[in-house]
């Protein structure tokens, strides 16, 4: 039974920038990470259940593209940066290896 | 008296040394011949990188000394990079040497992420290595290896 994406995805980035500017964004969603080899207290062999891809997508261009393996820690925590350009709508993505999907978006005003 | 009364003049001790101080992270950075490679984690790194020979510096890694929490252990990589269209970092790798598996995570960026600057939380199950590696849009490969102490390992527990 894997845990249903249903985690508050949370996005820490600036409402607004000049053009030229190189921001800072981080994103934290919550999920076990489940690896897959580790048992419970009881014995039973506890089943993978992971996040594989994040992506941030910028104006419908990459920013960037994670693929998470098992070592990445429970409620992956990605801090990564975007230049701005002009008024821009961000997109964000977990993709979890079963195909299921969650996301949020945010908007970065120019100054 | 020293057994080696002139100094044994290529002890590995001194060449790690000189390698250290020409990657210029003498403090936490391991050489590229200390570093443990198993065939499982050699087959990460050429499943990631391909045939490509990485050289050793260009790349900043900002992690503890000693992580408490095997569980959370965090770590910011920054590139030496200009993040153009033309001069760019496409990848960062991070491979553990002393895990279960070597797979931790890989960041694509592109022109638009404005800055080689990426950070995360990892797991590690025990002291280890931990292995980057940065492909940059020309082809090449820069590499950057730092020894982690872990307190209370995280991946079994």
């Amino acid at each position: 039974m894997t845990v249903p994406l249903t985690s508050r995805p949370r996005i820490k980035l600036p409402a607004s920038a000049k053009v030229g500017d190189v921001i800072e964004i981080r994103t934290l969603f919550e999920h076990p990470m489940e690896p897959g080899f580790r048992r419970a207290p009881d014995g039973q062999p506890i089943p993978r259940d992971i996040l594989a891809r994040f992506h941030a997508q910028a104006n419908g261009e990459r920013v960037v593209q994670v693929d998470l393996r098992n070592a990445t820690s429970a409620n992956p925590y990605l801090v990564f940066h975007a230049r701005i350009v002009g008024p821009t709508d961000f997109d964000f993505v977990w993709t979890h290896e079963d195909g299921r999907t969650a996301s949020t978006a945010a908007h970065v005003a120019v100054k | 008296m020293s057994e080696y009364p002139n100094g044994a003049p290529l002890s590995l001790d001194r060449r790690d040394m000189l390698v250290a101080a020409a990657v210029g992270f003498v403090a936490s950075i391991i050489p590229l011949a200390k570093a443990t490679t198993s065939d499982d984690v050699d087959a990460a790194i050429r499943d990631l990188i391909g045939n490509a020979t990485p050289r050793d510096g260009g790349i900043s890694l900002q992690v503890p000394e000693t992580a408490e929490n095997g569980a959370v252990v965090p770590v910011t990589v920054v590139v030496d990079s200009p993040m153009t269209a033309e001069h760019h970092v496409r990848a960062i790798h991070l491979i553990a040497t002393r895990n279960p598996t070597p797979g931790i995570a890989s960041f694509r960026l592109s022109p638009a992420s404005g800055k080689a600057e990426v950070a995360m939380r990892i797991r590690l199950a025990e002291k280890q290595t931990l292995l980057v590696f940065a492909e940059h849009s020309d082809g090449t490969v820069n590499r950057a290896a730092v020894e982690i102490k872990v307190s209370v390992g995280g991946c079994l527990t």
